[in-house]
């Protein structure tokens, strides 16, 4: 009965802690799970610091897009190397990669790692929509009676949880305190040795090169949905009529250019506008993806070479230029700086002359059926 | 370099702080991923003795994640909290409700 809670076992009983909430959910098998550490509250599940090669194949799967939703682990109290009632509570999400992010980082420290259920959402967006929250964490705390396991009365948060979390209400709420950590795991060992001392590097969100490549792939991700695949077929056959009809000997270049030009657009706004952020000018997403594209489609008229009508050039960089300025105004919510009021101010900008886009790539393309 | 590096769209955040009803605390420094906040030395000293009050040292840099008005025990700090997600605003504006991640994309 004691064992219940967070042990990782499969298939959950019915109802053990608490109110039962942790739902009936095919969570990872746990192969993290390494073995059992005492507590006052009953044995604890350690678990390990290294991360394994299934580890990391979950980690590319979910950076690609697939199936992001269902990368969780079942929340509750773990152990991390060999924890007295004097460790430092840890707090995290259940989507793995958050918890894979945080105890990755924990070699040859002792802590409890509690892990809170936000249905699978990393720790800064969970706390923006409230699931890294107040109630969850008063609730995680009562349900794996933390209280018995430790004899202080303190929670150490991730700093991104802090939208969601109202630090100073949660003493009333279960008897402890709340202090943030820093923002990234890596500077928790720092953090815990200097007595919860945080710089103001540790305080501040980055956006390196490195973390904007590591979000081009879930962007491009639209190109492997199903829809997506469907239309690609439809152009390929599309394009096989030309403007006599059908046209198998002019098929290749026609099929390059339908697809060509938005695939033209898509990495540029998908990939090259992240990459190159920071040097593009203008602070809208849309403006400097729109820069892109053009470049992009400049790009492929040229290495499509001669014989290309006015009409078909003029399509290529509407497309182009306004699936690279869409892309990379998406890219707004992957972004580490960007404002809701922000994000609105660009887009009732842009959206107006994106829609403009569109409907010129569409005359551009039926003119180049009519005149040749 | 501290921080990102990268700024966006200035002048529109709808963060607002109310200095009288600060007393210096610096909760929200701690949160803020943006050092939108820091303590004024100049100012004086706050209602409660400690600390001298905070200051708006970035106001421009302010992402509205919420977590300074979530943390602030005086209610010195208010905010229109939301996804800075083109995506998000698109389907709220669809849907006509508020801006929300449906979570499927790079959130």
């Amino acid at each position: 009965m004691d064992a219940c809670c967070g042990t990782g076992q499969e298939p959950a009983p019915p109802v053990c802690c608490g109110d039962g909430a942790v739902d009936d959910y095919p969570y990872d098998r746990g192969d993290w799970i390494v073995g059992v550490v005492d507590s006052a509250a009953g044995p604890i599940p350690r678990i390990s610091t290294e991360l394994s090669a299934p580890d990391a194949r979950g980690r590319l799967r979910v950076r690609l897009g697939v199936r992001r939703q269902h990368y969780r682990v079942r929340p509750g109290l773990y152990a991390v190397g060999s924890p007295t009632p004097d460790a430092p509570v840890l707090v995290t999400a259940n989507y793995k990669l958050s918890l894979d992010a945080l105890r990755s980082e924990l070699d040859g420290i002792d802590a409890w790692v509690l892990v809170l259920d936000t249905k699978g959402i990393n720790v800064w967006c969970a706390a923006g929509k409230g699931t890294f929250g107040t109630r969850e964490l008063v609730t995680r705390v009562q349900d794996t009676r933390l209280a018995r396991v430790v004899a202080h009365r303190t929670l150490t948060l991730p700093q991104l949880g802090a939208p969601g979390v109202a630090g100073h209400l949660v003493p009333k709420l279960c008897g402890f305190s709340v202090r943030y950590g820093p923002v990234r795991a890596r500077d928790l060992p720092r953090y815990l040795a200097e007595d919860g001392r945080a710089t103001p590097e540790m305080r501040r969100v980055t956006f390196t090169l490195r973390e904007r490549l590591a979000l081009a792939p879930v962007e491009l991700s639209v190109l492997w949905r199903p829809k997506v695949i469907a239309a690609i077929a439809v152009l390929v056959a599309l394009s096989a009529v030309g403007s006599g009809g059908l046209d198998l000997a002019g098929w290749p270049s026609r099929a390059a250019v339908l697809l060509g030009a938005p695939a033209a657009g898509l990495l540029a706004g998908a990939l090259v506008t992240p990459a190159l952020l920071p040097w593009l000018p203008g602070r809208s997403f849309s403006f400097k993806g729109a820069l892109v594209g053009a470049v992009a489609a400049a790009v492929l008229v040229f290495g499509l070479g001669a014989a290309q009508s006015v009409s078909g050039i003029v399509s290529i960089f509407a497309v182009a230029m306004t699936i690279a300025s869409f892309t990379a105004m998406n890219f707004t919510g992957a972004t580490t700086y960007t404002s809701l009021s922000g994000v609105v101010w660009e887009m009732r900008r842009a959206l107006p002359l994106q829609v403009a886009g569109v409907v010129l790539a569409l005359a551009a393309f039926v003119a180049s059926f009519v005149i040749g | 370099m501290l921080g990102t590096g990268l700024r966006y769209v200035e002048g529109v955040t709808t963060l607002e702080f109310a200095p009288d009803r600060c007393d210096g605390c610096g909760r929200c420094i701690d949160v803020c991923p943006h050092a939108v906040f820091a303590h004024d030395g100049a100012a004086p000293t706050g209602s409660s003795g400690g600390d001298a009050v905070v200051a708006l040292a970035d106001k421009d840099a302010c992402i509205e994640c919420g977590a300074c008005v979530k943390n602030c025990p005086n209610g010195a700090l208010k905010v229109r909290p939301g996804v800075g997600c083109a995506s998000a605003i698109i389907l709220g504006w669809f849907t006509g409700s508020e801006p929300t991640c449906g979570c499927d994309s790079a959130c």
